[in-house]
């Protein structure tokens, strides 16, 4: 058995392993997930206290949204998983619902229609859908043979692109390919032959040509076009990219100093609470700051994945590989665009990223990992 | 569901599940390397451009422009000043509504839709976010107050104080002390790189006058202030700092009382008024009139005054005292009949006999005296000046001849600059054998120099040269620089001596006298304003042809317009026993040197010798 040669490995003794075993089994809750956790979320309160320019409401804020957002980890980890494969067609549809009543009476910002407004709180049902989407994937394709065969291929593709079509609409590109990216992983955790993956990497590639000139909207090539020359355009589009590579490039390896960073709190950088936090962190606690926080995230998804490969059954192993390695992609995609690697899509930076309902869906998704990570075991003959 | 009826292989499906989990660990591997990667390249390879790009982003360089220095009149009554004028701006990214808040300033001050354009020009052009954009300049204190009333009505608006020269009589002193204006782009093309340091601060540069001729002096070392600035560009901190230095202050031999007694005493007349202190060579009264306001000029003057100043027929922009080239008649002949003497072409006692014309032998041409029945049988040296008699120049012209004439006249400053400190100064023509075959192409006539030797013909000079001229006869020959400027930073500026005239004292002291008889004579042409003098002067009418009158024709001045009348001329000193002050008047088209011109110099002349209760100072 994998899992006892793991055990085997933890350097403590057997009673107190088994003790604390039981604990966590009883509570529902992974306890290095929960330490790697809680250790981002306080160093990211100490970054976001920096970069709000020591806002103390900001803090407050902050510290509310994660109260709440562990308390719902906690909540959604108590729910059996057999529950949620139950569960999971149900909020696929009433994710696809909301998307079709925000397109319908949404709100907008910025010229994107995002938000339901339910008598005074907003939300956004993208969140819903970025739980709902691998949950339901991981509940179809988890009943079937796997690696699965061509038709079930093709109903999961339709499963996500309705909702990605959906957000796209809204307009949120970000968003629309992380969600898509979270139920595709699915499908590539259970095995989905190469042929089909190449084919699709080859079909991707050649459609970004109609997709540049027919689908995307201007600000989105803008982000592009910034992004491959962001020297152009230096006071418009481009100043986002060129003050946040200054702020990271001028932190140096040991940085200026916790309050010290010059660009944040001189307003150079935009966004420096929200999504470019990392540049903040990069600039005032410098390179050895970003190794700690990068060590801290891949801790977190070599933990995931360890839950998922310990997972009971398909459902389990593919909805806790999809959650982690989506985990994964926000974390490279903000790190990525905050340093000039990728396009700036508006992707918050996990645990350390100011936000609101976004952290409760974040650590909800972690929730679900505990929640498989603590299934009772099956006997397995 | 036919597959369900099937068994499911879990050991298979944990297996590749197994592979596709090392493979997404692979990615995961290697995309954060590439972080890593990316991360190492900017904080570490290129560290050093960063931090310098922090820095140029957070620190700036704001010049601290110095104070230009003051200018006072000789009592230190203050001529040009530097006060606080203040602008609104407006930072667009930090206003709410523009139309509306346009629309609510335009309740509170005067905004015109010039000044709207303007400030949408500006807003259209590239700038740094958060850069306030101008919408009015010199805000008075009552709209200032306005203002500061409703400031918190009025996100994004912002008031600035700035230094803005002005001069308190900025009409009297145009043309000498004349304005600042702003540095516009043919100016600033011709910086070298230290002078666009220098005004890197500075909005304004001297245009014409002493603002402009002592412009290095009055405008003092630009400071410095390293800053640190947020991204709005708000100065947050100082880092370092270097004060301006001031420019430094002037003080001019310009009496303001007596400027504005001359200015007063041409009645409204187009002309000119230039007085000197015989000792120095300062110049105590310098006016040109009509004259205009030099505080238009400052803040950029508007299309419309403009084209009305440059427009007007009376050139009011003219400076006739030092670039109004006049013939300058009779003024001259002091220098002529001294130039006679000193070359021995006459004695003070040899005669002419004047019938009222004067004719070349070999020629039929009349040479006509003002008079028409000439002065008498027998006008010498004396009453030749005293009744400013032509016939006896027109004589003595011939005989000394033009090199003479020139040589004599030109060291009296005739055809030559005074090297006043004051640019654009026209030279004159004094004319001479050489300037005729440069000028004209054409050799010397011997009519030429009877023309020469009553000012008229080529001959032109400003009233800044015959004041020059008639200072250097009051100093017996010795030719003072006229200056403006007495002294800079309170360093006095010693007079300057630019020529000893060759001319024997004696001469010299009977070209005086003689010039005391034009006042003082019984046939005097300026006698009238001996009358009630409390001390004696000497002087010189003039009456200049601004038309040529043919040559059997009578000067009718009814049947001349207005504007082609005669200038009238008067140069002279006072008192006379110990000349103080040295007056050039000039009178355009008043037709007569002696009823237009020599009352003008009359007043200047008490204005500056007697008390206000018309006792003589001490």
């Amino acid at each position: 058995m994998p899992n006892q040669d793991f055990l085997r490995r933890l350097p403590e003794s057997d009673r107190a392993l088994r003790r604390r075993d039981r604990l966590q089994q009883r509570l529902h809750l992974d306890f290095w997930l929960l330490l790697l956790l809680l250790t981002v979320t306080a160093g990211g309160l100490v970054v976001l206290y920096s970069a709000s320019d020591q806002s103390l409401a900001t803090m407050k804020r902050q510290c509310i949204y994660f109260g709440l957002a562990y308390l719902t980890m906690f909540i959604v980890a108590q729910v059996p998983v057999h529950f949620m494969r139950r569960l999971a067609p149900w909020a696929y549809a009433l994710g696809v619902v909301l998307l079709i009543l925000v397109i319908l009476y949404g709100v907008g910002a910025k010229g994107a229609q995002r938000w339901l407004s339910l008598g005074g709180f907003r939300f956004q049902p993208s969140e819903v859908m970025k739980l709902a989407m691998p949950m339901t994937i991981a509940a179809y394709l988890g009943q079937r043979h796997l690696p699965p065969v061509f038709k079930h291929v093709f109903w999961t593709l339709a499963l996500v692109a309705v909702p990605t079509a959906l957000i796209i609409k809204q307009p949120d590109l970000g968003t629309s390919i992380l969600v898509a990216a979270s139920g595709l992983m699915v499908l590539f955790f259970a095995g989905l032959s190469w042929r089909y993956i190449v084919a699709a990497v080859v079909s991707l590639l050649a459609s970004l040509w109609p997709l540049w000139h027919f689908v995307m909207h201007d600000y989105q090539k803008k982000r592009v076009l910034t992004l491959l020359n962001p020297e152009a355009d230096r006071l418009g589009a481009g100043w986002n990219i060129i003050q946040s590579k200054t702020a990271i490039g001028s932190g140096g390896v040991p940085g200026k100093g916790w309050l010290q960073g010059t660009q944040s709190h001189l307003d150079f950088l935009p966004e420096g609470h929200t999504d470019f936090i990392i540049a903040v962190l990069a600039e005032e606690f410098g390179l050895i700051g970003v190794l700690i926080l990068l060590a801290l995230y891949i801790l977190i998804v070599l933990r995931g994945m360890m839950i998922a490969i310990r997972a009971q059954d398909s459902f389990g192993r593919l909805l806790a590989a999809s959650v982690t390695l989506t985990f994964f992609v926000y974390v490279f995609v903000n790190i990525g665009m905050v340093s000039g690697l990728l396009p700036v899509v508006g992707v918050p930076l996990p645990l350390v990223s100011q936000g609101g309902t976004s952290i409760v869906t974040l650590l909800a998704s972690f929730g679900i990992l505990m929640a498989i990570a603590t299934e009772p075991r099956k006997v397995i003959r | 569901m036919s597959e369900a009826r099937h068994f499911k292989d879990h050991h298979r499906e944990a297996r590749l599940f197994f592979a596709r989990a090392l493979f997404a660990g692979l990615v995961i591997v290697l995309l954060t390397g590439m972080l890593i990667l990316r991360f190492f390249s900017l904080q570490v390879d290129h560290h050093e451009d960063y931090v310098t790009q922090s820095d140029r982003n957070r620190v700036h360089v704001l010049p601290i422009p110095p104070t230009r220095g003051l200018i006072y009149d000789r009592d230190g009554e203050l001529l040009a000043e530097n006060r606080a004028s203040y602008t609104l701006s407006i930072v667009h990214e930090r206003v709410p509504d523009l139309a509306e808040t346009l629309a609510f300033l335009s309740t509170l001050v005067e905004v015109t839709p010039n000044d709207i354009e303007k400030f949408n020009d500006q807003l259209r052009q590239r700038r740094r976010p958060f850069d306030a954009v101008p919408l009015r300049y010199g805000l008075t204190e009552e709209e200032l107050a306005r203002l500061a009333v409703n400031e918190f009505r009025l996100d994004g608006v912002e008031v600035h104080a700035q230094l803005v020269r002005h001069y308190p009589d900025g009409e009297l002193f145009a043309h000498t002390i004349g304005y600042v204006g702003r540095i516009n782009e043919s100016e600033l093309a011709g910086f070298d790189p230290d002078e666009y340091q220098r005004y890197s601060g500075t909005h304004s540069i001297g245009k014409i006058g002493i603002e402009r001729s002592y412009e290095s002096e009055l405008l003092g070392e630009v400071g410095y202030q390293n800053v640190e600035t947020n991204a709005r560009g708000r100065v947050l901190r100082v880092l370092e700092s270097g004060d301006p230095k001031p420019g430094r202050d002037l003080t001019l031999h310009l009496d303001s009382r007596l400027q504005q007694e001359a200015l007063a005493a041409l009645e409204g007349h187009r002309g000119a008024v230039v007085a000197m202190d015989v000792a120095t060579g300062g110049v105590l009264a310098a006016v040109s009139a009509p004259s205009f306001d030099a505080n238009l000029f400052v803040t950029g003057i508007s299309f419309k005054d403009y084209r009305e100043l440059n427009q007007s027929r009376d050139l009011p922009l003219f400076n006739r005292f030092l670039q109004g080239q006049y013939p300058p008649g009779s003024t001259i002949k002091p220098v002529v009949a001294m130039g006679g003497l000193h070359y021995g072409i006459v004695t003070p006692e040899d005669t002419v006999y004047d019938p009222g014309y004067y004719k070349l032998k070999g020629s039929s041409r009349l040479y006509r005296d003002w008079k028409r029945w000439g002065h008498g049988p027998k006008v010498d040296f004396k009453q030749a000046i005293a009744e400013s008699c032509d016939v006896y120049f027109y004589d003595l012209g011939f005989n000394m001849g033009i090199d003479k004439m020139h040589s004599f006249g030109y060291q009296y400053g005739l055809g030559q600059k005074t090297q006043i400190d004051l640019p654009n100064e026209r030279r004159g023509i004094w004319p001479s054998r050489d300037w005729k075959r440069g000028a004209r192409g054409e050799p010397w006539y011997p009519g030429d120099s009877l023309n020469v030797s009553i000012g008229q013909g080529d001959v032109l000079a400003t009233p800044l040269q015959l004041a020059s001229m008639v200072t250097t006869i009051a100093n017996h020959g010795t030719r003072l620089r006229p200056q403006l400027v007495a002294s800079v930073g309170g360093e006095p500026r010693p007079p300057i001596t630019d020529q000893v005239v060759d001319v024997e004292d004696y001469i010299s002291q009977l070209g005086i006298d003689a010039m005391a008889e034009v006042v003082h004579g019984q046939h005097g042409t300026a006698q009238r304003i001996a009358r009630g003098a409390k001390y004696k002067m000497a002087g010189k009418t003039g009456t200049a042809q601004v038309v040529a009158i043919a040559q059997n024709a009578e000067y009718d001045s009814e049947a001349l317009s207005e504007r082609n009348r005669d200038h009238a001329l008067f140069v002279g000193f006072a008192p006379l026993e110990d000349p103080q002050i040295a007056v050039a008047v000039l009178v355009e088209n008043a037709e007569s040197g002696s009823g237009a011109a020599a009352p003008v110099a009359r007043r200047v002349f008490d204005a500056w010798l007697l008390h206000k209760d018309g006792e003589l100072k001490e």
